[in-house]
């Protein structure tokens, strides 16, 4: 990253890496090659995996942290009968990086059916990982039946509303946000004018130059609103998240990989660590994508996010479980 | 067990006689209510509309691998969440127009209309 584009941290590169300023960029882990992608200072470049000068460039930070997502542990159907061990393959990954990740974010369907067997498992599992620090949000399959009382229960003691927080690590400000409650006929995800309340009022006081990274289950942009991929009232909360230099938004939902740069803010998907669903709109349904067994482990994976302090950077590596 | 089996024969007959019902709902016989079946599949309503006659049974089937809801807007019926293959029965008592959708995935959205 030059000097030049440093002084102009609010624009993409497009010189580079052909990122424009309102484009999609598709940074797939799609058929098990993988992604690495850098943002500094607002602008979002994007390397192969096995691009060596890339990865070095990511290996450099003041702290990191793992995104992983979608475990729906109890789902048992041909798309992964075996959505425990796939879970404790992406921990084993984790538990494999050459630093250990600050803490973990879980960005929702942690289960699959609510149940607290469910639950548990993937608590006992989570056991395993390299850091006791864990941060959760809710996906739709979390809240089932019971309006989201048990996940509150377990998740979120210390929360607002259906579970929003907000917690500050080294300088960066990370804001969970709830998207999948009270869903509306013919609507996506919805984060409510009360829970929009709570965050205009939590980033007043931050510094233009904080670094913030806000993450959710449904993502926080349009994907594909025919599948009811994006949030309703997204709009709204990035208002409240445009006066900052570099703003990261983490999301799940919808099982594979996607970026796009918009601004000052750069959204990013993760895959989950079950099972792949289909591109938009590749499929007649987002239900779970039936692969051959060999290929399903390079659909899956984790996020490993790499914080540079000085450069207010976060570098994104999605990894496969092979 | 040959009582039991002739008793099977008789449910069996039962079932037959409701099916054969099936495409008049409005002359019910005395095997059961009319009925209508609604299919859950690909995240959609199948049929998207569906028009019954006042104490018609209405079958919801879940046929994805991913479990959904039957919800109607105001609420006058409620799934609870159904897995892979469950099923979600309705009585329509009174006349009207219901949309509904799953309250997961609420792109899914339906119409019954109860004459």
């Amino acid at each position: 990253m030059s000097h030049q584009k440093d002084s102009n941290n609010f624009l993409p590169d497009h010189n580079h890496d052909g990122i424009d300023r309102r484009g999609f960029l598709k940074c797939m882990a799609w058929a098990g090659t993988g992604a690495l992608c850098v943002l500094e200072g607002g602008v979002l470049k994007s390397y192969a995996l096995n691009d060596p000068s890339g990865l070095k460039k990511a290996a450099k930070g003041d702290f990191s942290f793992v995104q992983i997502s979608d475990s729906h542990m109890g789902f048992n159907k041909a798309a992964n009968p075996d959505v425990a061990e796939t879970l404790k393959v992406a921990i084993q990954k984790i538990n494999a990086l050459p630093a250990a990740p600050e803490f973990i974010l879980h960005t929702g369907d942690i289960t699959h059916l609510s149940k607290p067997a469910e639950f548990d498992t993937v608590d006992q599992i989570l056991k395993s990982a390299p850091t006791k620090d864990l941060f959760f949000v809710p996906g739709e399959h979390d809240v089932l039946e019971d309006n989201g009382q048990q996940y509150l229960e377990r998740y979120g003691k210390s929360t607002k509303g259906a579970g929003w927080y907000s917690f500050d690590h080294k300088g960066a400000h990370f804001i969970a946000l709830v998207n999948v409650m009270n869903l509306k006929s013919g609507g996506m995800g919805s984060l409510g004018a009360e829970q929009l309340d709570w965050l205009k009022n939590d980033v007043s006081h931050l510094s233009k130059s904080a670094p913030v990274v806000v993450f959710a289950h449904m993502p926080l942009w349009s994907i594909y609103p025919e599948w009811g991929w994006g949030t309703d009232d997204s709009a709204q909360a990035l208002s409240y998240l445009k006066r900052f230099g570099s703003v990261t938004v983490l999301n799940g939902h919808i099982h594979q990989t996607m970026q796009k740069v918009e601004g000052n803010i750069t959204f990013h998907t993760a895959t989950s660590t079950a099972f792949p669903q289909p591109h938009p709109g590749a499929a007649a349904s987002p239900g779970p994508m039936k692969v051959p067994a060999e290929q399903l482990r390079a659909l899956l994976g984790v996020t490993d996010v790499n914080y540079v302090r000085k450069h207010h950077s976060l570098a994104l590596i999605d990894s496969t479980l092979e | 067990m040959r009582k039991s089996r002739w008793i099977l024969g008789i449910a069996t007959t039962s079932m037959m006689l409701a099916f054969a019902a099936f495409p008049t709902i409005q002359k019910p016989v005395s095997a059961g209510p009319p009925s209508a079946e609604v299919k859950i599949d690909n995240f959609s309503f199948t049929p998207q509309a569906i028009t019954v006659k006042t104490g018609t049974q209405i079958t919801w089937t879940n046929g994805d691998d991913i479990p959904h809801t039957v919800v109607s807007d105001d609420q006058s019926f409620k799934s609870k969440v159904l897995d892979t293959d469950e099923k979600f029965v309705f009585t329509a008592v009174k006349p009207g127009t219901y949309s509904y959708f799953c309250s997961i995935h609420p792109k899914m959205t339906g119409k019954l209309v109860v004459e």
